[in-house]
């Protein structure tokens, strides 16, 4: 390997360590970050030339460590200078508690608590996630995203600036928070994975890239938090959907549904792995069960071989647990799937009446799809036009009207 | 660090005051005991509120904002940080039917 790769692994391995870690030291986040950056920079000279040291991490840690606590006797000095105190700082002056101890204790988890703290505002979570512990640039973030680079930067430095202004405190939430913290935690890299995952195949690389983010994020996670089951279960959930990209788009960009996808073409590797986490998550969480869900989606070796009545009666725990009208309609898929149309079509009909599903195309889609099944064109004709007239992708409306169009008993078409 | 509590009354639909919590004398008594409150109190109702603009030259009846909810009374808070703000303010009775705003005071 040659310096220059070696750099890049430890970027990827270390920045957000470096930075968690400077952030302790400092309380200044935006020293804390260039502070690493210099390290790195310095990495990309003297590791070529020098060969890569044994310990990468620790020497990128002393580096920036020392960096900083140059930039803060320099700041020191100045400002005593500007009051005309003398004599200006010993350059020799001790370095605060907590700098010299070695080995460094890992950070990253009150630096992942302090970016998703629920006082900041959700796309500032991601954001501040993204930079400070995945190391993306302001550019990167910017573009993975869809906003322009400055709204972004400004996104970042009022982030910052509320967690200095505000007291965000940087530290692991102590045990009567860590529950609703932690899942605000595992909400920030869920977010992030799904905007990758929602990327089409011509979106810029760095937007795709967020999966691989959100993934190793949440294998830093469960690293750091073991006894947290959500978190296993996060991961796997991300890792069970991502090794179905490569399946999920046809050559032209366009969606390709789950029953229509060359399971060759998935990811076994990743698949075996979230199965895996699967099993060692006992009890029962959101995540949890959403991952159960997608193993068993996952592990069927076609769609016809799908569990549906597993999945039906997990979408059933699932809505239990964290009751909503899209969970509903997920299960009554599934029920139908598993017992027949007219087990779905009960439930859906209950959902009728839901106002936060009035303007949602998949209920009327669904219940047109069931009711089709069941004979009842007419019943189905006009719930796929109702479906077609309330979806804005172009796309699915021309799909939903084809189907309407289908809705004719056999034998009497045209 | 001082937080100001801006309690906000209205907005709630009714039934949702029924949840267990607090009594304002309990939260009294703890934020007493705990030396987190310096001090607050309850205003008088918005149509005793004179809202003044540009100097005084525009003097108006009534709060700055005409919303379904208004500020019916403050706290000065001396928390720890903002997870300690947070904390107290949310034990506040009118935090179960309607909305308190922690906001940091300029000067730390």
């Amino acid at each position: 390997m040659t310096g220059r790769d070696a750099v890049g692994e430890a970027f990827r391995a270390e920045w957000g360590r470096i930075v968690a870690t400077l952030i302790r030291l400092t309380g200044d986040w935006d020293l804390a970050e260039e502070c690493a950056q210099d390290a790195f920079a310095q990495a990309l000279v003297r590791w070529p030339a020098d060969g890569v040291p044994e310990r990468p991490g620790a020497w990128l840690t002393t580096t920036a460590r020392n960096r900083a606590l140059d930039r803060m006797r320099r700041r020191a000095a100045e400002a005593a200078r500007l009051r005309s105190i003398a004599p200006t700082v010993s350059e020799e002056a001790p370095a605060p508690a907590g700098w010299e101890e070695d080995p460094v204790p890992d950070d990253r988890l009150r630096l992942m608590f302090t970016c998703c703290h629920p006082a900041l505002p959700m796309e500032a979570r991601v954001a501040l996630t993204l930079r400070t512990l995945a190391g993306l640039t302001t550019t990167e973030i910017a573009r993975a995203f869809l906003v322009p680079e400055p709204a972004m930067a400004q996104r970042l430095v009022r982030a910052k600036r509320k967690i200095r202004n505000a007291r965000i405190p940087y530290r692991v939430p102590p045990a009567h928070l860590l529950p609703e913290r932690t899942s605000s935690v595992l909400g920030v890299l869920y977010l992030m994975f799904n905007e990758g995952y929602s990327a089409s195949a011509g979106a810029d690389l760095i937007r795709r890239s967020l999966c691989a983010e959100a993934i190793r994020l949440a294998r830093v996670l469960v690293d750091l938090m073991p006894d947290e089951p959500e978190a296993r279960g996060l991961l796997a959930l991300m890792l069970l959907h991502d090794a179905r990209r490569p399946a999920r788009l046809d050559p032209g960009g366009d969606l390709v549904l789950l029953e229509n996808q060359d399971r060759a073409r998935w990811d076994h590797a990743e698949i075996e792995e979230g199965v895996r986490l699967v099993a060692a998550s006992p009890g029962r969480g959101p995540y949890r069960i959403q991952a159960a869900i997608a193993a068993c989606h996952d592990t069927a070796p076609t769609a016809a071989d799908t569990d549906w009545p597993t999945i039906a009666a997990l979408y059933g725990e699932l809505a239990r647990l964290v009751p909503s009208p899209v969970v509903e309609l997920n299960r009554a898929v599934a029920l139908s799937m598993a017992f027949g149309p007219a087990a779905g079509l009960a439930v859906v009909d209950e959902l009728a009446a839901e106002p936060s599903l009035a303007s949602y195309h998949l209920l009327p889609s669904v219940r047109g799809d069931l009711l089709f099944k069941l004979g009842r064109y007419a019943e189905a004709r006009q719930e796929f036009e109702r479906a077609a007239a309330l979806t804005r992708n172009a796309r699915e409306q021309g799909l939903l009207l084809a189907r309407a169009a289908a809705c004719v008993p056999s034998g009497r078409g045209a | 660090m001082k937080f100001l509590m801006l309690v906000v009354a209205g907005g709630a639909e009714p039934g949702e005051a029924d949840q267990p919590g607090y009594t304002i004398e309990e939260w009294l008594d703890e934020t007493e005991r705990r030396g987190v409150r310096l001090e607050g109190d309850r205003l008088l109702g918005v149509g005793d509120a004179t809202t003044v603009r540009e100097s005084g030259r525009l003097v108006t009846d009534g709060p700055f904002a005409d919303t379904k909810e208004w500020i019916a009374g403050y706290d000065v808070l001396d928390c720890a940080d903002m997870d300690e703000a947070i904390e107290i303010a949310s034990k506040h009775p009118v935090a179960r039917v309607g909305a308190i705003e922690v906001r940091p005071f300029w000067s730390g």
